[in-house]
């Protein structure tokens, strides 16, 4: 019996449990026993200093890393080999030798989305980001802003329920950062829910509507982000945000 | 010295003259090396991709093996495909021995291991690159594969060329397997080294400079399709 054959629309994947995980590379403990829940809605920004294991346990999360050690579950998992319903953004993001507009369409082949609605729903995406005049030109030459807005732009025509990004703007100037920081909360809006790794507490306070701060492979404190930035429960917490600069 | 320039000078002859023998033999060449790179691309290229991008077992074994045929005696090629193909081996009953159909087979055996190992080091050092982002999209296995072979194209060429070379300049698998026939299975190499040990130096001659000559086109063209693209694609 196929029950899930009666449902008309997929159930949702979140909420996001992670149970006890724990992450090693040879003897060294990455991550060290994270439980939590990622709800569906809020935007939820990670913060921590370097090697803390914030971008660890994104892929871990992503399903990029299979932990060592405990579980990370989906309320309704991707099918094996099915298109995903989740999306990442790398502070790098690599592209492939073809236009921008190619690109995207990569994409939407790979989600399963019919070859008669891929370029329209490419162009469409490539307008919201901004980028319509550029479809046709190499992705591979674009400036770091343009190719950043080009993977906002791939995340727009996928629609995911869930969205990971490893630092979008660390290496952006800031109008560009300007331009993603805009593109990510119109995604937001737009229903993905938004999982973002950052260093950059103005982003952390204007995007973020909860904070998860890690320090050494654990998980030290989970509060809503106004209250985090102006009061942070833990000595790890108050001393980083003590040390990082506040744009 | 003399006997070489007055060669030199009979070989430009020939070729100014399009000889129609010459002429015969180019082709020949061309025709079946190209269809040897064909084959060997077909069969090379996707197999390197698939053991760069995929983990199985074996696939140690099967890079230290690929790497070690590049090495491969093009004579030793030679003696197992007529091996295989005369009257008394396994596919003797094909009778395709001293054919040019035996020439392409054996060349493309002798290019596919070069194809495959160093198509699968391009994608391997490019895989690092892509690994996360393809997975991320849900792209896994020989759509992987397939994907940076496409992305890579223009590093390519220069493999595919480098098979061609390979192909193009060996004479012991051709010479034991299409057995030199005139007119049927001579080739530039072979012309070569039969017209040199017969003392005819200007025939030699004017095909290794055809040879030299389709060479160094093939890579200048080779060359300036990379540039161009790179330029183009990043």
């Amino acid at each position: 019996m196929n029950a899930g054959a009666d449902l008309p629309a997929p159930r949702r994947l979140l909420p996001l449990r992670l149970e006890d995980v724990v992450f090693e590379v040879g003897s060294r403990q990455i991550i060290r026993g994270i439980s939590t829940t990622l709800e569906a809605g809020s935007r939820t920004i990670i913060l921590g200093p370097n090697g803390a294991g914030k971008s660890v346990l994104l892929r871990l999360c992503h399903g990029l890393l299979k932990p060592t050690a405990g579980v990370v579950a989906w309320n309704s998992p991707e099918l094996p080999g099915g298109p995903r319903r989740q999306a990442m953004v790398f502070q790098r993001p690599v592209m492939l030798r073809r236009s921008a507009l190619g690109n995207v369409m990569y994409a939407l082949r790979l989600a399963g989305v019919p070859h008669g609605q891929r370029k329209e729903r490419a162009l469409g995406a490539l307008r919201t980001v901004g980028l319509e005049a550029c479809a046709h030109h190499a992705a591979r030459v674009l400036s770091g802003g343009e190719q950043q807005r080009l993977a906002l732009a791939r995340i727009w025509a996928l629609h995911p329920e869930v969205l990971f990004l490893d630092e979008p703007t660390a290496n952006l100037d800031p109008g560009a950062t300007h331009e993603i920081e805009r593109i990510i909360a119109a995604l937001h809006a737009a229903g993905t829910k938004i999982v973002m790794v950052t260093h950059n507490l103005g982003q952390a306070h204007r995007l973020g509507d909860e904070i998860l701060f890690m320090h050494e492979g654990r998980l030290v404190e989970r509060a809503p982000a106004e209250h985090f930035l102006k009061h942070p429960e833990s000595s790890e917490a108050a001393n980083y945000l003590e040390g990082e600069l506040p744009w | 010295m003399n006997s070489i320039s007055e060669a030199a000078g009979q070989a430009f002859g020939l070729v100014a003259a399009a000889d129609p023998k010459l002429v015969g033999i180019v082709v020949l060449s061309l025709r079946i090396s190209l269809t040897a790179v064909l084959i060997g691309c077909a069969i090379g290229l996707p197999l390197g991709a698939a053991v760069a991008v995929n983990r199985f077992a074996g696939r140690r074994v099967l890079i230290v093996i690929l790497n070690g045929l590049m090495g491969l005696p093009s004579v030793v090629v030679g003696l197992i495909v007529y091996l295989l193909l005369s009257r008394a081996g396994p596919l003797g009953s094909w009778g395709i021995l001293f054919t040019p159909t035996a020439m392409v087979i054996a060349q493309a055996i002798l290019i596919t291991p070069t194809l495959a190992a160093l198509s699968r080091q391009v994608v391997a050092d490019s895989w690092q690159e892509y690994r996360e982002q393809l997975r991320s999209l849900g792209e896994t296995g020989l759509g992987a594969a397939a994907t940076l072979l496409w992305d890579l194209r223009f590093s390519l060429v220069t493999i595919v060329l480098a098979g061609f070379g390979r192909a193009a300049s060996e004479v012991g698998a051709v010479m034991i397997v299409g057995g030199n026939i005139d007119g049927v299975t001579r080739v530039m190499t072979t012309t070569i080294a039969l017209e040199t040990s017969k003392g005819d130096l200007p025939l030699a001659l004017g095909l290794g400079f055809i040879l030299l000559a389709i060479v160094l086109a093939l890579n200048a063209g080779a060359y300036l399709v990379k540039e161009t693209a790179q330029r183009r694609y990043g």
